[in-house]
């Protein structure tokens, strides 16, 4: 059964005389325990998306229902069946750990102690600060409580915005665990990112780019269909690397990936060419190998693709 | 949501609202300094009452009537005789030094003039450039004089001719203190539900705690009015103290019912809170709440609400406008029953009046609250 279903979903935002068009029709299907990922650059329309969704703002078109309520005329209904974190650490501050979690137990009407069963995997991390103030923790432990108290009442659906934006790498990885638990436990999860490497650990992901999603597919299916050869390439000259491949008509998309650039070329020919071409600007120690694409080039790809 | 729910929901949010209070420093120092400081400032500092007034005599009898005369007003703590005039010419000098307030002319011949005609003439001279502080320093003046006749006279017997006794009813020492206690009240009421309210209700919007607790089961209207019992109850403590601390430190006298100038005071205290919430359901953030308030609320409210400048005399524009703020209607209760005396009888129309502005703005701010997200 779908826990999430969309229906040609727009919203524009009008301040004055310009008009941002956030979403232009927007269709999905997420399914019951489902680990869903809503990947993209900045601006491309997933706060809107997830904010339609969770009931907070109204679409100008278009339907959507979360757990079978509609967000526009159920939202009463849905708002207690659903956990949210929104992009932004929105507890309070002034509160302590353990303040946060049992005002917001209180709000959804149940007993933290009670509840704790739940939130115990997360909470761990938490309980040696039980007593410190919200606002003094660093962004991992912050977001843990934003997670903690969004869990407490036990939602059918979660609901997260950009939750690893601005955490360190060992807090992030430390929390798509949590993440995937949580899934196992059966609660549906829309997750939304703008790090692509983070895609790999949804179950499906859906690419979204102004306010349009290209495609929803299984991580794997998206870098299954990734249909050129990807090389990567390192010389001993790599400052001058981008400008010397602009010059390379043959080389159809060059992105700097790490210490690499990957590249992909117009036709069979155009390694060899790119190779001779980079002698001749003075490359020495020229590495060209061919490698299978990660997600994140496959979403390099269907973006410039679009 | 059931009731029960609901009332654990509501609990915790005015749970959580007294810890915000009492962890910010900044919050405590207004809710509880202010109307200590503001109360102390006027009552001590900022009064328009004079005391100590330099004021020069010029005296060309110099007969024992006019010396008792002069000595009276020395006396009194309102006045300092600090020069003796010999010439008109030096009057008009002593004025422009600018250190005088008053010259007292006594003509020569007072003492006869009084025993043969049972009347003397008699001049105060009062600096205009300051128009209220002339007028008050020639009202002590006369009221000295007058004092002084009838002690010095006894009870004129020639029943001819007209006399004129001044008396300032309910305040015959004209204390400055009777009028300003109703006007701080009002203000420290108003600042404290008014601005305190609406800042704390817009910074959850502006911290976005607000984005979260819309994605719960609590209505928002409860939200918001959890948020204003903690200062209802604080004002409620803020009443009792400003009149406490004008009653033992002041010496301004409670001369109506205590439990009814409480009342009226609550029903202020719930009208400035719903003007908190009708400012925050229009304000996004915390700086635009505060201003909103300081400029649109209190600043009229000081110079419209009688309490500063008489509306009487005021062009009638201006006079509308003093009738839409909910601070004159609350002044006039709370000088009429505290210095006045008045009872229920005397002020019924004027709590009505501020329970219609408070209905009306509550409906107007529950209306506009709204269950989504503004962008």
């Amino acid at each position: 059964m779908e826990a999430i279903i969309a229906r040609s979903l727009s919203k524009t935002y009008r301040s004055g005389k310009s008009q941002t068009h956030a979403l232009k029709g927007i269709d999905l299907d997420i399914q019951e325990g489902e680990l869903f990922g809503l990947v993209g650059p900045d601006g491309a329309g997933k706060t809107t998306l997830i904010r339609i969704l969770v009931s907070l703002i109204l679409p100008d078109q278009g339907t959507a229902s979360v757990g079978g309520l509609d967000v526009v005329r159920n939202f009463g209904l849905l708002r207690q069946q659903i956990g949210y974190v929104p992009g932004r650490f929105s507890l309070y501050q002034d509160l302590t750990v353990h303040e946060n979690l049992h005002f917001f137990a209180s709000v959804f009407g149940v007993n933290a102690e009670e509840q704790y069963g739940l939130v115990r995997e997360i909470y761990k991390y938490l309980e040696p600060f039980r007593d410190r103030k919200a606002g003094q923790l660093s962004g991992g432990m912050k977001q843990k409580l934003a997670l903690s108290c969004a869990l407490i009442h036990r939602p059918s659906v979660l609901f997260l915005d950009e939750p690893t934006t601005g955490v360190d790498a060992v807090s992030r990885r430390e929390f798509w665990v949590l993440l995937s638990q949580l899934r196992n436990q059966g609660m549906t999860i829309f997750v939304s990112t703008p790090y692509m490497d983070e895609a790999a650990r949804c179950d499906r992901v859906g690419l979204i780019q102004e306010g349009r999603l290209l495609r929803i597919d299984p991580p794997t299916a998206i870098v299954r269909d990734f249909p050129l050869t990807l090389y990567a390439l390192s010389t001993d000259l790599m400052s001058r690397v981008k400008p010397d491949l602009a010059s390379c008509a043959e080389v159809l998309s060059a992105f700097a990936f790490g210490a690499n650039y990957h590249l992909t070329f117009q036709t069979s020919a155009g390694p060899q060419a790119c190779v001779r071409m980079l002698e001749q600007k003075g490359h020495t120690n020229i590495r060209l190998e061919v490698i299978q694409p990660g997600i994140e080039d496959c979403f390099m790809y269907f973006m410039k693709g679009s | 949501m059931p009731t029960k729910l609901a009332r654990i929901a509501f609990g915790a949010f005015i749970q959580k609202e007294w810890k915000h209070i009492f962890r910010d420093r900044k919050t405590i120092l207004i809710l509880f300094g202010m109307p200590l400081v503001q109360i102390l400032i006027f009552g001590f500092a900022l009064s328009n009452e004079v005391k100590h007034a330099r004021i020069a005599v010029f005296d060309q009898s110099n007969d024992s009537f006019s010396q008792e005369l002069v000595k009276r007003l020395d006396a009194s703590r309102h006045f300092d005789v600090v020069a003796r005039l010999n010439h008109p010419s030096e009057v008009q000098e002593a004025f422009q030094a600018g250190e005088i307030r008053l010259v007292v002319v006594i003509p020569p011949g007072f003492e006869n003039a009084l025993h043969a005609f049972h009347r003397a003439p008699l001049q105060l001279l009062a600096d205009g450039s300051d128009p209220n502080l002339g007028t008050t320093v020639v009202h002590y003046a006369a009221s000295i004089v007058a004092a002084s006749q009838e002690d010095l006279l006894g009870q004129q017997s020639l029943p001819y001719g007209f006399e004129t006794e001044l008396r300032m009813m309910f305040n015959p020492q004209l204390e400055a203190a009777y009028n300003f206690v109703p006007g701080v009240m009002a203000m420290i009421l108003l600042l404290i539900c008014a601005m305190m309210t609406s800042v704390a209700i817009v910074r959850e919007k502006e911290n976005g705690n607000m984005e979260v607790l819309l994605v719960s089961p609590v209505k928002p209207l409860w939200i918001i009015l959890a948020k204003t019992i903690p200062y209802l109850v604080l004002s409620t403590a803020n009443i009792c103290s400003i009149l406490l601390l004008s009653y033992f430190v002041l010496d301004v006298p409670v001369r109506g019912s205590v439990p009814l100038l409480i009342g009226g005071s609550l029903i202020f205290t719930v009208t400035a809170l719903s003007l908190g919430m009708f400012v925050s359901s229009i304000a996004h953030t915390q700086t635009v709440a505060m201003f909103g308030t300081l400029v649109g609320l209190f600043l009229p409210s000081l110079m419209f609400s009688d309490f500063m400048f008489p509306v009487d005399n005021m062009p009638e524009p201006l006079r509308l406008i003093s009738y839409i703020l909910p601070s004159r209607w609350y002044f006039y209760i709370v000088k009429s029953v505290m210095i006045k005396g008045l009872g229920l009888a005397g002020i019924w129309k004027e709590l009505l009046i501020l329970s219609g502005m408070t209905l009306v703005l509550l409906l107007v701010s529950i209306r506009k609250f709204d269950n989504r997200l503004a962008l």
